[in-house]
């Protein structure tokens, strides 16, 4: 029977691509949310994989909190329009009026505005009843146990105490158009941040070239090395960015995601530290930092 | 991702060799059930603790936790880690299925974890249902509880086929082999009334470590795998099917004009290009042109590949549909028997529509008869709870059912494939999740199903009674009711003996009326064909009619072949026995035979029809006659005249009381 086997990466792959066409089938206007990220490669190669030889079935949306790197934004914009993509930019313009920032309001006031509620305008506005994210049950205690048809209600939270069970692969995707009711999809549920590399490395997936090492100037901020991407970061007295060569291992908006030093420059060197270190994924964001429990919090008030 | 020292040389020197290398892992999904005392998160921390995959930094949150919520005092509590949301961890319990994954260099591991506590049956089905494997952890000091059996049971009941026994807190019983032995034991032969397969048993200290990644050096007596060493092993290949092809259609995709394509994951079998393929339900038939793939065309296709096929043909196929082998079909029926798992605060109630998604069908169907209840405590089949007058199941009950759909349905047993035998119950009003359902290897009976729900319904009922009597009508009439019941092969002679004696007891005034078995063949029971069950509901509606004619007060004359002897005593049964007179024509097949010759010389009597195979079932031809044991009377109708067999039934009739003479 080995020849009818499948390696634990095509498993998974099958499982993702199962679910998006599944979800195209049901919903009547679905969107893929797009972060630039290195789990949004895989989703919209995964995508691209289930609906082929047709064009992708929904548009990409990107929420642009406007403190991105500049080089995911220049990532994001040729990306899309070599391949064809249909993509939507959404900043929370009341926000950007309120001069809502992460230097003078700090992380949480500023995520809230730009990316939470930033993400709900858009959702309403595209009145979408099904939107894709790769979040994965790997990267966060409370994420272990988020379904893969998440269920919101019609103010897009989520109660964690009303939620379907989910057999085998049979998601229920029935909502109530009339009262608003939508679902968040989670196609890459079940993959860790090894499969995520070795499927890059596997299917030469194209990411952000920050993912990889190269001389940067940072600035030291709490212990946490802070790439000064625009002159919009406020030094402080006698601070001087000093050029580090840097890597990192999730992407974000720069204020808020920490630098690690790393001399690797290719895909495997990046798997090898990621291997070799013993600190997790998503230490680098600043944002699970808040208090214990945090992530759930936001869940629930429709952050993805 | 265990990285021990060896790896981390492996990692540093090779890391392109040592990314092939884990290309070609597999993976093995499994579930753990046991409550928080057995030390089953214990468990899981310690297989993620002993294998390094838990970073410095969530180390560091969870001893921080630990001195918050912790329950093992100053050490860390690798209960903690596999803990998850605020409200659970305030609780002191897990509440839900959470999903944590580890990998080694031969395996990637995604471990479904479930709560052990009373209210878990819905969880524990959910994380068993994508599971290959499940362990099952006992406190050696308790040995076999219930919920041991509830584990497996619902284990088996989802079709796992592996079972690991982990009989934990060894160290608490000082690693007592013959312990070990006796709940080894216990297990095995609770284990033979399970459609689990294949069982193992590991006796470990998930506290401690012993036998979890590494061998105990506490249990030499052991010479087993551990823990880790047995997941690594364990052989599922061969648990997915490979034989029977089922594609059902997700998604129908039409890029261009000259591209029509059916996407899907294969749930079963193998397929190639150029193999014939139905469409199921329209039955119509194709040939597979190509298997697409982003990847290149693939020249077959497994399960569970997601492919995209073309077909040779122009035919018409939906989301819903099935696309199997013309060879080897599913059922397609409206009808099937299933065993279920509610879900929901809201019981089940027998009766009630709801929608069920079995693989990409959406279907409506009612839940029209809830057999039984099985307790999955005792494992005995007990009475279904009431809801509002009919049969119901709560929350975490399990119940065996029939659901009757609106339209034809394909399904597969759900022990031959889970994807084509699995559903999920969806309510209608309020689209939540209510249960899951296993199709069993059993025909769906509608029949039995209607006189089931009567007999129920029946039981409910108070026959009405009026203020005429029976005496009071024996005294107008001037004679008692009863019902001659005339019985013999076809041709013995009974319609004619009928008329007759319907004319002789009219002549003494006798209220009389005949039935007969054809004439009501062509009107009351003109529904039912002539298999065993239909012969005997023809009989069962016969008897009433000749049992509502005696309640009127007449004397009823049924002339039926009747030629089973349980449907006479039936018929027996519900007319009473001292209204019942059962007289037995007795004619040879041959002499009878010979009389439909003789009425019908063209060669198309009923016999000459039998013989030649027109007509199946033919009692005495091609269907048995089995001659009554001991009538009221037996008249030989090959010696005896009409009038002469009229006047032995009146005498017995007078003999009898029932008539004057």
């Amino acid at each position: 029977m080995q020849r009818y086997s499948l390696s634990h990466l095509k498993q998974l792959e099958a499982e993702a691509i199962h679910i998006l066409r599944e979800v195209v089938a049901e919903f009547e206007n679905p969107v893929m949310l797009y972060s630039i990220g290195k789990d949004s490669s895989v989703m919209v190669h995964l995508a691209r994989k289930a609906f082929h030889p047709g064009p992708l079935p929904f548009k990409l949306l990107h929420i642009d909190t406007t403190y991105k790197f500049h080089e995911m934004i220049s990532f994001r914009d040729r990306f899309c329009e070599e391949n064809g993509f249909e993509l939507l930019v959404h900043t929370n313009q009341d926000a950007v009026r309120e001069g809502i920032s992460p230097f003078v309001h700090g992380s949480n006031v500023y995520t809230n505005a730009m990316k939470t509620v930033g993400l709900k305008q858009a959702l309403r506005a595209g009145k979408y009843d099904a939107a894709f994210g790769g979040a994965r049950r790997d990267e966060e205690k409370s994420r272990a146990k988020e379904r893969v048809y998440s269920f919101r209600d019609g103010h897009m939270q989520w109660d964690p105490k009303n939620q379907r069970p989910e057999l085998w692969d049979v998601y229920n995707g029935r909502i109530n158009r009339d009262r608003k009711e939508s679902i968040r999809v989670f196609p890459i549920s079940n993959w860790t941040e090894l499969d995520v590399w070795l499927y890059i490395h596997l299917e030469k997936i194209e990411i952000v070239p920050l993912y990889l090492a190269g001389m940067r100037p940072c600035v030291e901020r709490h212990g946490t090395l802070i790439y000064v991407n625009d002159d919009r970061f406020p030094l402080e007295e006698g601070e001087e960015p000093e050029m580090r060569m840097v890597r990192f291992r999730t992407l974000g908006c720069y204020p808020l995601t920490g630098a690690v030093e790393s001399s690797a420059s290719t895909l495997p060197e990046i798997i090898q530290e990621m291997l070799l270190t013993t600190t997790s994924e998503r230490q680098g964001r600043v944002i699970d930092f808040d208090q214990d429990g945090s992530m759930e919090q936001k869940k629930r008030d429709g952050y993805f | 991702m265990e990285i021990n020292e060896r790896d981390r040389e492996f990692i540093s020197t090779d890391i392109l060799g040592y990314l092939k290398q884990h290309e070609e892992k597999d993976l093995l999904r499994f579930i753990t059930c046991g409550s928080v005392d057995d030390g089953k998160s214990t468990l899981i921390g310690r297989l993620l603790f002993d294998s390094k995959l838990i970073y410095e930094d969530q180390l560091a949150a969870v001893q921080a936790a630990s001195t918050r919520h912790g329950t093992v005092g100053d050490q860390t509590d690798l209960a903690l880690v596999t803990d998850g949301l605020r409200a659970e961890r305030e609780q002191g319990i897990t509440i839900d299925v959470a999903y944590r994954f580890f990998s080694t260099n031969s395996r990637k591991f995604i471990i479904a974890d479930t709560p052990g506590h009373e209210q878990y049956t819905r969880n524990m089905a959910t994380g068993a249902s994508t599971a290959d494997l499940a362990v099952i952890l006992i406190d050696a000091r308790h040995g076999i509880l219930p919920q041991t059996k509830r584990h497996s049971f619902i284990a088996s009941l989802l079709g796992i086929k592996h079972v690991l026994v982990a009989i934990n807190k060894m160290d608490l019983v000082d690693w007592g082999e013959e312990r070990y032995e006796e709940i080894r034991k216990e297990y095995t032969d609770f284990a033979t009334r399970l459609e689990v397969t294949d069982v193992h048993f590991i006796p470990l200290s998930a506290l401690l470590g012993d036998n979890v990644v590494h061998r105990s050096e506490n249990m030499p007596w052991y010479e087993g795998p551990s823990v880790l060493h047995f997941l690594e092993s364990v052989h599922i290949a061969s648990d997915r099917n490979f034989i029977d092809f089922r594609f059902p259609v997700q998604h129908v995709v039409r890029p261009h004009l000259n591209f029509r394509g059916y996407q899907g994951t294969i749930a079963g079998g193998v397929v190639k290009i150029g193999d014939e393929v139905m469409v199921l339900p329209s039955g119509k038939r194709s040939n597979i042109e190509r298997i697409v793939t982003f990847d290149g065309d693939l020249t077959h296709a497994f399960p569970p590949q997601a492919v995209t096929l073309t077909l040779t043909d122009e035919i018409d196929i939906s989301r819903g549909d099935i696309i199997v082998k013309p060879n080897n079909t599913p059922r397609v029926e409206k009808a099937f028997e299933a065993m279920v798992v509610w879900m929901h605060d809201t019981p089940l109630r027998e009766g009630r529509d709801y929608l069920l998604k079995s693989g990409t069908q959406l279907v409506t169907a009612e839940a029209s008869l809830l057999r039984y209840r099985f307790d999955v405590n005792t494992l005995h089949k007990t009475e279904p709870i009431d809801v509002d007058g009919r049969p119901g199941l709560q929350l975490n009950e399990v119940g065996r059912l029939m659901f009757e759909t609106t339209r034809p349905m394909a399904f597969d047993p759900y022990a031959r494939n889970k994807t084509t035998g699995g559903f999920i119950v969806i309510d209608k009003l309020s689209n939540v999740t209510v249960g899951a359902g296993m199709i069993l290897d059993r025909k769906a009976d509608a029949s039995q199903r209607s006189r089931e729900e009567q007999a129920r319904r029946l039981a409910l009922l108070q026959a009405s009674t009026g203020k005429v009597t029976a005496e009071m009508r024996a005294e107008r009439f001037g004679h008692q009711p009863a019902t001659v019941w005339l019985t013999g092969l076809p041709r013995a002679g009974k319609s004619t003996v009928a008329h007759a004696l319907e004319q002789r007891l009219w002549d003494k005034g006798v209220a009389t009326h005949v039935l007969d078995g054809v004439n009501l063949r062509l009107a009351l029971s003109k529904d039912l064909g002539f298999t065993a069950d239909e012969r005997s509901e023809a009989g069962r509606r016969a008897s009433e009619v000749a049992r509502l004619f005696n309640g009127a007060g007449m004397v009823t004359i049924a002339a039926f072949a009747s030629p089973y002897a349980a449907d006479r005593d039936a018929a027996r049964q519900t007319i009473g026995d001292d209204r019942f007179v059962e007289v037995f024509l007795d004619a040879s097949v041959e002499v009878c035979e010979a009389r439909d010759a003789e009425l019908f010389p063209e060669g198309d009597g009923l016999y000459a029809k039998a013989r030649r195979g027109e007509v199946k079932s033919f009692t005495g031809v091609s269907a048995p006659y089995e001659r009554p044991e001991s009538p009221a009377l037996t008249i030989n109708t090959e010696a005896t005249s009409v009038d002469a067999a009229v006047e032995t039934i009146v005498a017995l009739l007078v003999e009898r009381g029932v008539v004057g003479g």
